[in-house]
């Protein structure tokens, strides 16, 4: 079985990305990505991979040239944060539309203005409607571990979708966590080799990618994308379930915790869970029946079974890293949602929104304390005030 | 026979065996009737063997050879998006190197990426840059119709100095049109350090060449060719080719090419024409002939005049 | 027209020059009318046809393939002819 080390989230990453020994690797700095393409370098400077390397000269360019190298009909990856990502924004939807698996780890930042490097997640809340498949991740281990099976996933011939693996700016990214690797070769049987499917570099058969659709098919098209991204579910799952058994790790649609029997309960993604589980254990403590829910695959959204894990709850806050100006919180137009659709028999828990920690503000178990202090009144039968609300900032 | 002549003759013997080969460009495309940029794709793609594998900026190429299922493309050929036809490409490129060092792939294969001058000179010029900086073994090449004609006709940094056009209109208060000169990225590409070359498909055996020697050089080249475009140079259907060689024969585009460095014009007219003969014929040109825009033409011909002086000095202390 | 069931995911064109169903003969109000005794065969009308609609059979000029002229007249006007006379002539369509 594996090793155990001690490493940031990039550093694991990275080693995934190693391990999965790709084709090609189309790339462009940007914090606190940087980390991951820079090791990946090394490792093809030191002839640890076969991969080609492509440094491009924008982040616009390295989605131009994954995409042209997946059409091509290899293995590809990229990595990138925030602007990077904000600069990918028109390639992504192409990426997708085209059906081209390519792998990329999202280090999660804030978006200018003001210019800030820190962590929240409003770059891939805003890459939501791209087409593309979304992992999100607690710490390194769950960024390591979501890398390698993110090609499994992207590249199963059911779906042949771009994914996006997220974990937390600097918060995860650069500090130094326990976990543990898998060995090379376990990785490598797992994910196996590349198969293509309609290679571009196919000489003998010459065919033509991108072409110009017009009123008459391009509805059809996009019933076709929204077919394929219902098949995703299922090949997270098998994938997820596989994974399992190689690593002893169980990874589901979404974590939940304490949430059976709990009358409360957060809805919170990546870094901030962890934060929050603590806070949890402490409140059970005390009687108060806390629980958690930690979306995992947030694209497409499991709006099913995050409503049934939800339904029971007296009452629910969502935690957005992210706001959508003018809206509600993004994670909590979702859980909403699923909620209005959810079998509760009439009966449904309260909800409210908490936007924290943009720009990589800390969020401290007082935080999580906090909100959990006034679910319980909620569920007591107090009224709810603001149904959005930010919190950890100075009044 | 002359040498002239004998040139001629031989060029029609290569014509002939060129048509008996396939062109991978096949028609019912929807490109515009008289369009000048079918014509360079074809002749680009004459002088290139197969396996060649395309790509395509968005543009009027673009949306017109490949459309639902029907493709006018006879290799490998991709489109993503406008301002990225070279990042595209060099992607691909990449990939192809991936998959020949693991022997999956045959060697000799040749890249081209084609785009209008909007998506080469404005919105593609950084990914052009970076693709050739970057040394992929790829020819791009601009086909240089002077201004955005996919969405209309709007100038672009490749139209003409005194030039209407939708966006750069000569009305009352401006009756000069366009008020700036062209762009000179053929001289941008060279200084790259790479093979850069301007051709013309009036004079098809210079562009051939061209495009074969490119093939021939490892790494990253640029060709940039007139193509000129009816609708909006606001002239007749049947004078693409006219238009092109009246180009060359005015020196308002000169042929030429740079290779390590060093500039050579590769056509030197019999006798230089003044300007007037290649933008008398263009309705998009026609204010310049009003009263009061005297000061216009004579800027532009001062202004192919002194570029093809230079042009001409440079050439000759290279040889 | 094709249901999203029968579309090719990603929208790949799998058949190489297949523009050749779509045929743009009808564009035309004028049509080139080749004059066999004034021709050359220096075949400049194909090399510089834009729509790959003129016939040439073991190098040599036979005609036109009118299902895909345009009728843009680009062949007539670089025509050398034979002394002085073109080879290739443009008719309005339905003359």
């Amino acid at each position: 079985m594996g090793k155990v080390v001690a490493v940031t989230g990039n550093e694991a990453v990275a080693n995934a990305l190693r391990q999965a020994d790709p084709d090609v690797c189309s790339l462009y700095p940007i914090t606190p990505q940087t980390d991951i393409v820079q090791r990946f370098s090394s490792f093809v400077a030191n002839g640890q991979v076969q991969t080609e390397l492509l440094n491009a000269e924008s982040e616009h360019s390295a989605m131009s040239a994954a995409i042209g190298a997946a059409a091509g009909g290899g293995r590809v990856i990229t990595a990138t944060s925030s602007q990077g990502l904000a600069l990918m924004w028109e390639m992504l939807h192409i990426a997708s539309g085209m059906n081209l698996p390519i792998i990329m780890p999202l280090v999660n930042r804030a978006l200018s203005a003001p210019l800030n490097i820190h962590g929240d997640h409003s770059d891939g809340m805003g890459a939501r409607d791209t087409g593309w498949i979304q992992l999100w991740s607690e710490n390194a281990q769950e960024a390591y571990d979501n890398t390698i099976m993110s090609f499994r996933i992207g590249e199963h011939t059911d779906i042949r979708l771009p994914i996006m693996v997220c974990m937390d700016g600097f918060i995860v990214s650069h500090s130094i966590a326990r976990m543990e690797y898998l060995e090379d070769d376990e990785v490598k049987k797992f994910i196996g080799p590349y198969q293509k499917v309609n290679p571009l570099l196919d000489l003998e058969h010459p065919k033509s990618f991108g072409p110009l659709i017009l009123t008459d098919l391009y509805h059809e098209y996009k019933r076709l994308q929204h077919e394929i991204m219902g098949r995703v579910k299922n090949v997270v799952l098998q994938v997820s379930d596989e994974f399992g058994k190689l690593s002893g790790r169980k990874y589901g649609l979404f974590e939940s915790y304490r949430l059976e029997d709990a009358e409360i309960a957060l809805v919170i993604l990546n870094s901030a869970a962890g934060t929050s589980k603590d806070v949890v254990d402490e409140l059970r403590d005390k009687g108060i029946k806390a629980g958690l829910l930690k979306p995992r695959l947030f694209r497409p959204f499991p709006y099913v079974e995050v409503g049934q894990a939800l339904k029971h709850l007296k009452a629910v806050c969502v935690m957005d890293r992210a706001d959508s100006f003018g809206g509600y919180g993004p994670m909590f137009m979702e859980i909403s949602s699923a909620m209005y659709q959810a079998d509760g028999e009439g009966r449904k828990p309260k909800l409210i929104n908490k936007i924290y920690g943009l720009g990589g503000r800390d969020y401290m178990p007082h935080d999580a304390r906090k909100v959990l202090l006034e679910l319980n009144e909620i569920a007591k039968g107090a009224p709810v005030g603001a149904v959005k609300e930010y919190i950890g900032v100075r009044e | 026979m002359e040498t002239r002549e004998l040139l001629k003759w031989s060029a029609q013997v290569k014509l002939r065996e060129k048509s008996k080969q396939e062109v991978r460009f096949e028609h019912g495309h929807r490109m515009c009737a008289g369009c000048g940029a079918p014509t360079v794709v074809k002749m680009v793609l004459m002088a290139t063997e197969y396996p060649v594998v395309v790509s395509n900026a968005t543009g009027c190429l673009e949306v017109s050879t490949c459309i639902q299922d029907y493709t006018a493309w006879k290799t490998p050929w991709i489109h993503t998006a406008f301002e990225n036809a070279a990042a595209t490409l060099s992607g691909v490129e990449t990939m192809y190197r991936a998959l020949l060092k693991k022997g999956k792939m045959p060697e000799n294969v040749k890249f081209i990426a084609f785009g209008g001058d909007g998506g080469t000179y404005d919105i593609g010029l950084q990914s052009l840059s970076g693709a050739m900086e970057r040394g992929h073994d790829m020819l791009y090449v601009c086909y240089d119709n002077g201004a955005y004609m996919n969405t209309g006709i709007q100038r672009s940094s490749a139209t003409p100095l005194g030039a209407d056009t939708t966006t750069s209109p000569a009305g009352s208060a401006n009756p000069a049109g366009k008020l700036q000169v062209r762009k000179d990225l053929t001289r941008i590409m060279g200084a790259h350090g790479i093979y850069a070359a301007q051709a013309s498909p009036s004079h098809w055996l210079d562009l051939m060449t061209k495009v074969k020697k490119a093939h021939q050089i490892k790494g990253a080249k640029f060709i940039n060719i007139i193509a000129p475009c009816n609708r909006g140079w606001r002239t007749a259907t049947d004078n693409s080719i006219e238009l092109s060689r009246l180009a060359v024969e005015t020196c308002y585009w000169p042929l030429y090419e740079i290779e390590d460095g060093k500039l050579k014009v590769t056509v030197v007219p019999e006798e230089k024409k003044p300007a007037d003969m290649f933008f008398k014929p263009q309705g998009r040109f026609k204010h310049l002939y009003s009263p009061g825009n005297e000061g216009m033409l004579q800027r532009i011909q001062a202004e192919i005049d002194r570029t093809w002086e230079r042009l001409l000095k440079e050439s000759e202390q290279a040889c | 027209m094709k249901k999203w069931t029968e579309l090719v995911p990603g929208a790949v064109v799998l058949e190489a020059g297949s523009s050749a169903r779509f045929k743009t003969g009808s564009w035309r109000t004028f049509r080139p009318v080749w004059l066999q005794e004034n021709c050359i065969q220096c075949l400049m009308c194909w090399l510089y046809c834009p729509d790959m609609a003129v016939k040439v059979v073991d190098g040599k000029m036979t005609g036109f393939d009118y299902d895909y002229c345009k009728g843009c007249g680009v062949c007539a006007k670089e025509c050398p002819g034979k002394q002085g006379k073109k080879a290739i002539v443009m008719e309005p369509e339905g003359k």
